[in-house]
């Protein structure tokens, strides 16, 4: 008989435990496109944080209340607008920014709505991208971007370089970055061998 | 599971429309056990035209409870762990204190000399019979339709004797649509010469105004999806039109058999009150801000709402989680993919089950904690 919660660990999406480690005990935490809420179940329990989530998915929203997370289902781009300023410590958007339709706007409003933002998203610059391109001459798949051309739900692609130039040009002003090959942290030419990235803005 | 209807007596109780109603008798049901620490009772409040019998199956007649399918042991409200409570609504004929009810003062039913109730008179009656079950702070309210009303009411009336709330295919108030259906309805039983002005106790019943009523409700209920896989065109014992007014379709045979089904079970003046304490309903009182309503309180909410739901559609759940979140509360939402219509709440309940499972699990254990 299913027990209800299941404990949760960080160990397969290595953004989450980097942003695990971020955020400070008691903080107050919105998650856009928290997806089954296994970030927020695991923040709840190991840093006691008031956790709020959204996603758009009717099956991964569900799961993610069964497991005790306050998330309701909606849309990230239309949802940020009915909070007030700075009513959360973090706003978290992982692996997300290049799924949502308007992503200038949401880290705007990401900024407006929290007093810091952590934003992670897979590095279209990484040397294997860079070579699917070049040696097949097709839509890139690899491990970062598994889908094919016709069924995915990335709709921006962006390389760690063009965030950079983004948060540069819109004044968003960058606390922290974090890079990982897989789960390792690197800090060597990351726009080349970064997969992911995580960055603190704030 | 077998159960037992109980009957709760109070000397009176004060309403919202001014006046008193003395006394007051309560039908309900209760299973599973309340613990040590009065800390695992759930409140089921029933919709329209449910009663007490909310899950087992009922010891004089046999029937299983209207919401058996998620209460008991191992189920959404599970009994093993929490101890449920459901109890017959004011004005309703079910056991509870209502228009076809002895009036002390005539000794004769009251019919229309019963007062006219609100949503927040069920609920405050709910609260006489929890503080007499000596239940301390609930856990949960939970509820569909009507019953999602109450539960609002419940999260507004009474905030600290509650933890979480379970509003289920409801509204906040009723729309222009709503209103016209309830109604209907309503016309239908007064336009039935038996009704006699609500006097009919001592002769027979409205049962043709009554049994076309709920052919509406019933109708309300379903999806144009469920209707079509459920009746589509077939013909009732039939090969070929009869060219009469008799029946020739299955769905008109449903609809009639529901209907008359009906009329031996529910009271055709109880209709007339609760479907008017439904139209009443507020929670802004008036003034159509959502906002004022919520005090800022720790009250944990779970909102559900049905795709194919017409009668009570998403939106409304949708507006209510909005300005719950505005105001930074603690609210989870979903909108459940059905094709059942109203009645999903009802019948298509196992994505339901693990929502709830999953939230009132939460809510036990943040309990436990605080």
């Amino acid at each position: 008989m299913h027990q209800g919660i299941h404990p949760v660990t960080l160990t397969r999406r290595p953004d989450f435990y980097v942003i695990g480690e971020i955020i400070p005990p008691g903080s107050r935490v919105l998650d856009l496109g928290c997806g089954e809420g296994e970030l927020l179940a695991w923040l709840a329990e190991h840093k006691n944080v008031m956790a709020r989530g959204v996603e758009i998915s009717g099956t991964q929203v569900r799961k993610a209340i069964a497991r005790g997370v306050s998330a309701y289902q909606g849309d990230i781009d239309e949802g940020l607008a009915d909070y007030p300023d700075k009513a959360f410590d973090y706003v978290i958007l992982s692996q997300t920014l290049q799924e949502t339709r308007s992503p200038l706007h949401v880290l705007q409003e990401m900024l407006r709505v929290g007093r810091r933002a952590i934003v992670s998203f897979p590095n279209f610059g990484h040397w294997r991208v860079r070579a699917a391109m070049l040696f097949n001459g097709q839509a890139p798949k690899t491990d970062l971007f598994p889908y094919d051309w016709y069924n995915s739900p990335n709709i921006h692609f962006l390389a760690i370089n063009d965030f950079e130039d983004l948060c540069r040009e819109h004044g968003f002003p960058i606390e922290k970055r974090y890079f990982l090959a897989g789960s390792t942290r690197i800090t060597v030419l990351p726009n080349l061998l970064g997969q992911t990235a995580v960055f603190l803005l704030g | 599971m077998i159960v037992e209807t109980k009957s709760a007596h109070f000397d009176s109780i004060a309403l919202e429309g001014g006046g008193t109603l003395a006394p007051v008798e309560v039908a309900y049901e209760t299973y599973g056990e309340l613990n040590h620490a009065r800390s695992n009772a759930i409140l089921i409040t029933h919709a329209f035209t449910g009663d007490a019998h909310a899950a087992g199956v009922a010891h004089d007649s046999g029937k299983p409870g209207w919401w058996d399918n998620m209460i008991g042991p191992g189920k959404a409200f599970d009994t093993d762990r929490y101890f449920v409570i459901c109890s017959n609504v004011l004005g309703g004929c079910q056991g509870t204190t209502g228009p076809s009810s002895v009036n002390p003062a005539t000794g004769r039913p009251y019919g229309l000399a019963f007062p006219v109730i609100t949503i927040r008179d069920m609920v405050r009656l709910q609260k006489m019979l929890i503080d007499e079950l000596g239940v301390g702070r609930l856990l949960c309210v939970a509820g569909g339709s009507m019953g999602g009303m109450q539960a609002l009411e419940w999260a507004v009336s009474y905030p600290d004797a509650v933890r979480c709330v379970i509003p289920i295919a409801t509204t906040w108030r009723h729309s222009a649509q709503q209103i016209a259906f309830n109604e209907v309805g309503r016309q239908s039983i007064m336009a039935d010469p038996d009704w006699n002005q609500g006097e009919y106790y001592d002769t027979k019943p409205p049962a043709r105004g009554l049994a076309v009523a709920r052919m509406v409700g019933h109708i309300t209920y379903m999806s144009d999806e469920s209707m079509r896989e459920k009746f589509g065109r077939k013909l009732r014992e039939k090969e070929k039109f009869g060219f009469d007014f008799g029946v020739d379709f299955e769905v008109e045979s449903y609809l009639r058999y529901r209907g008359n089904q009906f009329v031996g079970r529910f009271d055709a003046n109880s209709y007339l009150y609760i479907t008017k304490a439904e139209d009443y309903f507020d929670l802004t009182n008036g003034t159509g801000r959502l906002a004022d309503a919520f005090r800022p309180v720790d009250t944990r909410f779970l909102v559900i709402s049905f795709t194919s739901d017409w009668l009570y559609p998403s939106y409304q759940a949708q507006e209510i989680v909005r300005v719950l979140r505005r105001m930074n509360g603690d609210v989870a939402y979903c909108d459940l993919q059905s094709n059942y219509g109203h009645d999903a709440f009802l019948v298509d309940v196992a994505e339901q089950t693990e929502l709830v499972r999953g939230f009132l699990d939460s809510t036990a254990r943040i309990a436990v904690a605080a």
